[in-house]
């Protein structure tokens, strides 16, 4: 590891955030419109945390992780405003080949879909050797050394003789861990995981959590972790952000959350979530959907689905409100009921 | 891989039987007596009653059919009625003036359409995409000898760059390439149109699958991620329609040989056709439906060179 | 996929807004326009009979009498060209109409019957597709003599193969969809299924394939006329004027050339109708 590495992980090993996303607005042409799809998103992820983001799909949360790493394709999607701080620097900031030099770098992702998000004609050594090829100057030789030496690390049985293997050679859940041996080729700070495991069973799933939850620790990573699913939320995250129609409508410590659910969007996930401890009858689907891009309602985005609405809901916007703890809630509402 | 190969031969014979059941009874369809086709209006009885023994036409339909096939499978496609020369022999005399001009002309094809696909994909509904559709929407609408023509007229009649007619049978080894130039860029520029379509949408559709997005996801540049993670994976529905251009290809080739004078197939059917030669036609149709057959089994191989997916079993 | 029938009309509206902003499939539809027109109405438009000649004017090149020259008889080339538009078109159209019958005919019985019937069909049809579409049609036309019936079914046989496979893959999907299932529940024959149910559901393909497949009609068409076995004379085809002009191409150059010019602006024009067509019906090419 050169020296640059190893300084910016001493600064990471503060308190401070390692990646800083502040005010991020990233939009859709619809029809000649723009759209947002993320709107003044505000989000600090700390050195060796597991943040994870949760939502309904439709609420921006991928988007969020597309933006950070300005993967959104390339006509039709934009980012309108904001900044996202990585290392002093601005990414919204800087040029294409510059931003080539962070991905896979110092910032790494792996994505939902282990079945399609692989090279079907390279030879997954070769997929994983690529990232130390281009960012270490490795030679292939020795690049496909250290491949060997990653799949070892996601336990891949029998390595070396896989190597030259093709994805199609692979189960899903063997695949998301050379994805996920990509990511970690070129020792990243930060890990961005787009629903690493929804496609897996859940045998599959609760084992690749358990090896992210590993590496993350060995590598020293901070991770963002996006989920559709509480359950996984719970196993693996620090702290939780909930996201609704592309803005952030509670956050707070994975403890703090489960233990006082405020706003009325993720109590609603709560009582949707399967739970050991209850009967699979007592589950509550969440009627309705994220509405469209192209028809945001005014006021309280949740307003039509949600139970507690008042006509105040769809007058104003609510803000996003701090507590004291740290607790942020955007639903006045419940926090005038808790105030009372 | 050879196994696969063999295999695959095999399994072409049913689909050989039923071309040649076809060109069988294509052959049949002749309305009226074939030999007083062949032999005009003029003919004495005595000589049709020859021709019609010498053609088999006299024996029942069915004996005729097994005569035919078993002629096929044993290599012999008669002789031409004009030249009294076995088919064969015809044929392979021309045939690498033909070969000779279709390879040049799928190099020009995929060495100017891949480069011409590949950057209007990448620069989607901007002017390298608009300027590459026309052109190559362009190449699509000409009838080869209509192209053909104008590049003889602004080529060699108005510019004199380049001889008028084709390749003579002599000459030295830069005459032939002379000659060999205009016809080549004729059919070189049709096919560039055919791959540059096709690989403009194959790129299209590969540029938005998951894999592209990880592999930006890892840091590979631009130009890497085109051609080492899109064009490679667009490559195999690429090669599905160059081997099915060969038709085409071939077709197109034919019609160029008659424009610009050259030997080859092309110029073996004209005369074929004119003499009413149906030996000579039956022959060179069979000979084309064994080709065709070998290139799909070729364009299969292919697959492999460029698709781990596929297995050779 | 999900319902068929609530979204057709909307689906049709957006594939008509998709072909409208298309400023290509306007420029491809005028020319196209104004070619059917000048064949229609030849009469009215000649500048002269097309097969009055004139002895003295023999290859006059082009001249204010006559814009695009005179041939070996002395013929008016321009009244030629529009009156030979009236069989090339006529040729293209017919030829390509009886293919995509037949072949849609085909395709559905071969996505709908599927097993070995599918199996053995498509292997042919494969066949079909991959030998040369003009020898194809030169052989044929060279064994059925040159007429002008002759030439449309040597075209046609050639066209059979594409437009069975347009068929034949919607029928395999549709016919898994629930309203088949329901039909065929109701008892309702496969004539029936085939014919109402599921061809409905397809023309649209079929009709966009048209009018690239048409364009190709049209240049095998000249092709075949070029090489002689075409229309038999006086009459004319665009193809058949360019081999009487090809012989002595470099003296009396407008024979040859303005007759290419014609079937080269329309295919041009059909392509890009029919490109825009495709354009507008496939939701797929059309997403930003």
């Amino acid at each position: 590891m050169d020296q640059a590495v190893a300084a910016k992980e001493q600064v990471a090993a503060a308190d401070a955030a390692v990646l800083d996303i502040r005010g991020l607005r990233t939009e859709f042409r619809i029809g000649g419109q723009w759209h947002a799809a993320v709107r003044d998103l505000s989000l600090a992820l700390r050195a060796n945390e597991t943040l994870a983001i949760v939502g309904e799909s439709g609420s921006g949360k991928s988007v969020t992780a597309l933006s950070a790493l300005r993967l959104l394709p390339s006509a039709g999607a934009r980012i309108a405003a904001g900044a996202v701080m990585f290392d002093g620097r601005d990414l919204t900031k800087l040029s294409e080949a510059e931003m080539s030099d962070v991905r896979g770098n110092a910032i790494a992702m792996i994505f939902q879909e282990p079945m399609t998000s692989l090279n079907p004609t390279m030879a997954i050594g070769d997929q994983i050797a690529e990232a130390i090829v281009i960012h270490r100057g490795a030679a292939w030789s020795s690049a496909r050394a250290q491949a060997l030496r990653l799949l070892d690390e996601v336990k891949i049985p029998a390595a070396a003789t896989r190597l030259d293997d093709y994805p199609h050679q692979f189960s899903g859940g063997m695949r998301q861990r050379v994805m996920i041996a990509m990511a970690l080729a070129c020792r990243p700070q930060v890990l961005l995981a787009d629903e690493p495991t929804t496609a897996l069973d859940v045998t599959i799933q609760a084992q690749v959590l358990r090896q992210l939850a590993e590496l993350k620790r060995a590598y020293g990573m901070a991770v963002l972790f996006i989920t559709h699913n509480l359950g996984v939320v719970a196993q693996i995250a620090d702290r939780v952000a909930v996201m609704y129609a592309g803005e952030i409508v509670e956050a707070a410590s994975v403890a703090d959350l489960f233990a006082r659910p405020t706003h009325p969007y993720t109590a609603a996930l709560l009582r949707a979530m399967p739970r050991v401890d209850r009967d699979a009858a007592g589950l509550e689907p969440i009627p309705g959907g994220v509405p469209a891009l192209t028809a945001m309602p005014t006021g309280c985005f949740f307003a039509p689905r949600c139970p507690l609405r008042q006509a105040s809901c769809t007058a104003q916007h609510p803000e996003l409100l701090r507590f004291p703890n740290g607790h942020e809630v955007r639903c006045p509402v419940v926090l005038a009921e808790a105030a009372r | 891989m050879i196994q696969y190969a063999i295999r695959r031969l095999l399994l072409a014979i049913p689909t050989l039987m039923v071309m040649l059941t076809a060109i069988f009874v294509l052959v049949r369809l002749v309305p009226g007596d074939p030999a007083a086709v062949i032999l005009g209006d003029q003919a004495s009885d005595a000589s049709l009653e020859l021709l019609r023994a010498k053609l088999g036409l006299d024996q029942p339909i069915g004996v005729q059919y097994v005569a035919f096939m078993h002629d096929v499978f044993t290599g012999h496609l008669g002789r031409s009625l004009s030249s009294g020369r076995p088919v064969i022999q015809e044929v392979l005399g021309v045939l690498p003036w033909t070969i000779e001009l279709t390879l040049a002309a799928i190099v020009i094809g995929v060495l100017l359409g891949l480069p011409l696909g590949v950057v209007a994909a990448v620069r989607r509904n901007r002017w390298p995409d608009y300027a590459s559709r026309l052109v190559s929407l362009l190449g699509l609408s000409f009838p080869a000898f209509v192209s053909g023509i104008l590049l003889l007229i602004v080529f060699a009649v108005e510019l004199g760059w380049l001889p008028v007619l084709g390749s003579g049978d002599a000459g030295s080894l830069g005459d032939r390439l002379r000659g060999l130039a205009l016809p080549a860029i004729n059919l070189g520029l049709i096919m560039m149109a055919y791959v540059a379509r096709i690989t403009r949408s194959s790129m299209l559709g590969v540029l938005g699958e998951d894999y592209i997005r990880t592999a930006r996801a890892k840091g590979v540049r631009p130009f890497r991620l085109i051609m080492r993670h899109a064009l490679r994976n667009a490559l195999i529905p690429i090669i599905t329609v160059v081997g099915l251009y060969f038709g085409t290809l071939v077709g197109n080739s034919v019609l160029t040989e008659i424009i610009f004078n050259r030997p080859g197939l092309g110029k073996l059917i004209l005369g074929a056709l004119n003499a009413r030669d149906y030996t000579l036609l039956q022959g060179l149709m069979i000979m084309f439906a064994i080709c065709v057959i070998l290139v799909n089994i070729a364009t299969d191989l292919a697959y492999g060179l460029v698709d781990p997916r596929v297995k050779y079993r | 996929m999900t319902t068929l029938a609530p979204t057709a009309a909307t689906r049709r509206a957006r594939a008509w807004d998709t072909f409208s902003r298309n400023r290509l499939s306007w420029i491809g539809l005028a020319l196209i326009a104004l070619i059917v027109l000048a064949a229609i109405a030849a009469p009215l438009i000649a500048p002269h009979d097309p097969l009055e000649q004139d002895i003295v004017a023999r290859l006059d090149p082009p001249s204010a009498e006559h814009w695009l020259g005179t041939d070996t008889y002395g013929r008016d080339v321009l009244s030629r060209m529009i009156y030979a538009a009236r069989i090339s078109l006529f040729v293209g159209f017919v030829a390509t109409l009886i293919a995509m019958t037949i072949g849609a005919t085909i395709g559905i019985l071969c996505g709908y019957v599927g097993g070995w019937f599918d199996q053995f069909m498509m292997g042919l049809l494969d066949v079909m597709l991959a030998f040369p579409t003009l020898l194809l049609g030169l052989m044929i036309a060279a064994m059925l003599g040159a007429s002008l019936h002759n030439l449309i079914i040597a075209i046609a046989i050639t066209e059979i193969a594409p437009f069975a496979r347009i068929a034949r893959a919607p029928t395999i999907t549709l016919k898994q969809l629930d309203f088949v299932e329901a039909a065929r529940a109701l008892g309702f024959g496969p004539v029936r299924i085939m014919g109402v149910h599921i061809l409905p559901n397809m023309i649209s393909d079929v009709v966009v394939m048209g009018s690239l497949w048409m364009a190709s009609a049209i240049r095998t068409e000249a092709a075949l006329s070029f090489i002689g076995l075409g229309v038999p004379p006086p009459a004319a085809t665009w193809g058949s004027m360019i081999r009487e002009g090809f012989d002595n191409i470099l003296d009396t150059w407008w024979l040859s050339v303005f007759p290419s010019l014609a079937i080269l602006a329309t295919v041009l024009a059909l392509n890009l109708l029919g490109d825009a067509l495709r354009d507008a019906a496939d939701p797929k090419l059309r997403a930003e």
